[in-house]
């Protein structure tokens, strides 16, 4: 083990970008996917689309957003050393990723009981088009819900320690790096939800 | 961490933390001692798909069944691709000689993120396991090649789902590593080190580490859709399910041809190293050095599609992608020169890993040329899938990453280990490596080009006096690896201590004792001038 551990919190958070990169490059191949099957497939896809809640959608992209700008203004909450106030504004963002979710199981639930799911004998019926589209439907959402589901369990972390007074004013790079993340999977659904949901 | 602050500081094999035995090391977070760590478990399992290859080649001494059945046969250039590529030659240099001597060489204390560093090797001992554990259960081991082509590879009765899942894992292993290696180079160079007086080894270090961190995110996804197509039948690349193969195929290699430079860079990278200390003349043209890196880093990205020639893509695709593979070509060369360059007029030491430079130049160019023939369209149709393939990579690969692991770990063992190497031995190694290495791979270009097809157990009778050549080579090959290894591992019983800087090299890693202290460096040195100073 080296001696000393000297914070630099720059080099962390460079750290984070270069990591968000691969994130962002690891949805790009899924978009590539998506590009090429819905060019080979405009009809189907087109009518698919037509399937998914515009409402839902709308809602989960308006929660995210909102808990996006909460963990934003956590961060200048803390810089204020306004400790209170910090752990409210988390606490809000992690009640409106699980509200995402919650939305996300209704949403997946009711597509499920139509039998629309991949594997699903009754869907293979409607074409191969159709198998692609909830195919990548369930597989792109479904990673970026995985996303949610690390991002919550990272702020739930920073939230306990912002609350034993382990992160403070002074060493809130880690926040600052879960709020990254958090925006990232933010910035992905900005580009699911026109991808799935508006896109007819 | 609390230690005695002696006259002298303990070296990093002698320091004495809060664990001991061999917890000292899997629980160390110092980047000497992962750098071991990866160097053990990769030489180890360097063993094993040497060992496999052997195997193989026995098989091919003659027409027919001789040792192993075609299944086993397939199952074995599987394990042996998978091993050698994602657990071998592409953590090889970057993870080894990069852990120990990127901090180093910069005139750092450790790497950015030391316990990302440690969770990076633990993550590639689990992708390895995963690989080796799908060997001995389900039905049957993987039998598709590494490169898990669909639609075979969700078809395959073959236990396909742990290896794909080891090779996702190692992936992102490698991913940490670059990551790390970026932000190091970025944020902790020593004062004084700018930009163009970091030393080559670390800059194409710091090339490899984009391609890994940008590259390596596709096949992650791609061996995802595999695991998502065996298990939830999503039909990604099935065409029964509306999916395209040719998609995976295209995905495969948008990783996998980067790849190929994330071996290749580090390894030129040692090379440049070796030349410029063993001539005891700095680098010619430095800066042409860095380009050519950085440019060969850039257009590896772009020219994958010249693994799929044969599979169907419009004209365009075509000429498009054979011009981009000639033009990456063109740095490589520069490389090529400015080392000869380099040793033009230089006062030639000629050691063990010179020695292993001037057998990495002749096999790399041979690599290379037989690389152009088979960019080219039309030679290309002809040479697709046979063994001239497997000669040209083995040759690059093998012949690239492979000699300058053996150089570098021949370059740098007295500072790893503080000892020196019993250099008879060493070389008579290195003779018969060399030599073997030839034997073995050069009838496979004879071969190809008459027409023998790779991953087949059998062939006809007309290929068997080449492969009775190339397999008795693999027989000269392997003893020579046998010896390098023992040479290495007796050395390190040596009385013979090294001093800190035993070939007259520069750059910031000769100037602290070998081995070095848990702390590297007592003082952080500050950077004047140029890594390569000889005047």
């Amino acid at each position: 083990m080296t001696g000393e551990t000297h914070r630099d919190d720059l080099t962390s958070k460079t750290g984070m970008w270069l990591f968000l990169f691969t994130e962002m490059l690891l949805f790009g191949g899924l978009f590539v996917v998506y590009s090429v099957y819905r060019f080979r497939n405009p009809v189907a896809f087109h009518l698919a689309a037509q399937e998914l809640s515009v409402t839902i959608g709308t809602i989960n992209t308006i929660i995210l957003l909102t808990s996006s700008t909460m963990i934003a203004m956590s961060i200048t909450a803390l810089q204020t050393k306004n400790k209170k106030l910090t752990l409210f504004l988390l606490g809000i963002t992690i009640l409106l990723g699980l509200a995402f979710l919650v939305n996300k199981y209704f949403e997946w639930g009711g597509h499920i009981k139509e039998h629309i799911y991949p594997g699903s004998s009754i869907l293979a019926l409607r074409g191969q088009g159709d198998v692609l589209f909830f195919g990548l439907y369930f597989f792109m959402t479904g990673l970026h819900a995985l996303h949610i589901i690390i991002g919550l369990i990272f702020i739930a972390i920073i939230t306990a320690k912002i609350f034993r007074n382990k992160i403070t004013f002074n060493n809130y790079v880690l926040l600052e790096n879960s709020g990254l993340y958090w925006h990232l999977v933010d910035l992905i659904w900005i580009f699911l939800y026109p991808l799935f949901y508006l896109i007819t | 961490m609390i230690y005695q602050k002696d006259t002298a500081e303990p070296s990093y094999l002698d320091y004495k933390g809060k664990y001991k035995g061999i917890f000292s090391w899997i629980f160390s977070t110092d980047h000497k001692r992962i750098a071991l760590l990866y160097m053990f478990s990769i030489l180890t399992f360097f063993a094993i798909g040497a060992t496999l290859g052997l195997l193989m080649k026995f098989e091919l001494i003659a027409p027919g069944r001789t040792i192993m059945s075609a299944q086993a046969y397939n199952a074995f250039f599987t394990l042996h691709g998978i091993i050698m590529i994602f657990a071998v030659v592409i953590p090889g240099l970057p993870a080894v000689f990069g852990n120990f001597l990127l901090p180093i060489m910069i005139g750092a204390k450790d790497v950015a993120f030391p316990r990302i560093n440690l969770l990076s090797w633990y993550l590639y001992v689990t992708g390895v396991s995963l690989v080796v554990i799908s060997q001995f259960t389900g039905q049957g081991p993987p039998d598709t090649g590494w490169t898990f082509y669909a639609p075979y590879s969700f078809r395959t009765a073959g236990n396909m789902l742990p290896a794909v899942f080891g090779a996702f894992v190692l992936g992102f292993s490698s991913i940490l590593t670059g990551l790390n290696f970026l932000v190091t180079i970025h944020r902790m160079r020593a004062p004084g080190m700018t930009w163009l007086k970091m030393p080559l080894f670390p800059w194409t270090l710091y090339a490899t580490g984009w391609v890994q961190l940008l590259a390596t995110p596709i096949i992650g996804i791609t061996l995802l859709m595999i695991v998502a197509e065996r298990t939830l039948h999503i039909g990604f690349f099935d065409p029964t399910l509306g999916g395209d193969p040719l998609l995976y195929q295209h995905l495969f290699w948008t990783y996998s041809h980067p790849a190929v430079y994330i071996m290749i860079l580090p390894a030129m990278g040692a090379i440049s190293e070796i030349i410029t200390t063993y001539s005891h003349k700095a680098i010619f043209g430095y800066k042409f050095m860095i380009a050519s890196v950085l440019a060969i880093a850039f257009v590896g990205y772009f020219i994958w599609g010249h693994h799929m020639f044969t599979s169907g893509m419009s004209g365009t695709a075509l000429y498009t992608f054979s011009l981009l593979t000639f033009i990456v070509a063109v740095p490589s060369a520069i490389k090529v020169f400015n080392w000869i360059a380099t040793m033009h007029q230089g006062s030639i030491d000629l050691q063990t890993p010179f020695y292993w430079a001037m057998a990495f130049l002749f096999v790399f160019m041979i690599g290379g040329f037989s690389g152009l023939i088979l960019g080219s369209l039309a030679a290309n149709v002809h040479l697709h899938n046979t063994h001239f393939v497997v000669a040209h990579f083995h040759f690059i690969v093998f012949g690239g990453t492979g000699f300058a692991f053996f150089g570098a770990m021949h370059y740098w063992y007295p500072k790893i280990t503080g000892r020196m190497y019993d250099t008879r031995w060493a070389n008579i190694g290195l003779v018969l490596f060399f030599i073997g290495f030839i034997t073995l791979y050069g009838p496979m270009f004879y071969l190809g080009f008459k027409g023998m097809p790779r991953r087949y157990y059998d062939y006809d009778e007309v290929f068997h006096a080449g492969n009775i050549v190339s397999t008795m080579g693999s027989w000269v090959l392997y003893s020579g690896l046998v010896i390098i290894v023992i040479n290495l591992f007796a050395s390190l019983k040596s009385k013979i201590k090294a001093p800190s800087d035993p070939w007259g090299g520069k750059t910031l890693e000769w100037t602290i004792p070998s081995p070095p202290p848990v702390e590297n460096f007592e003082e952080i040195p500050t950077v004047t001038k140029g890594p390569y100073n000889y005047s």
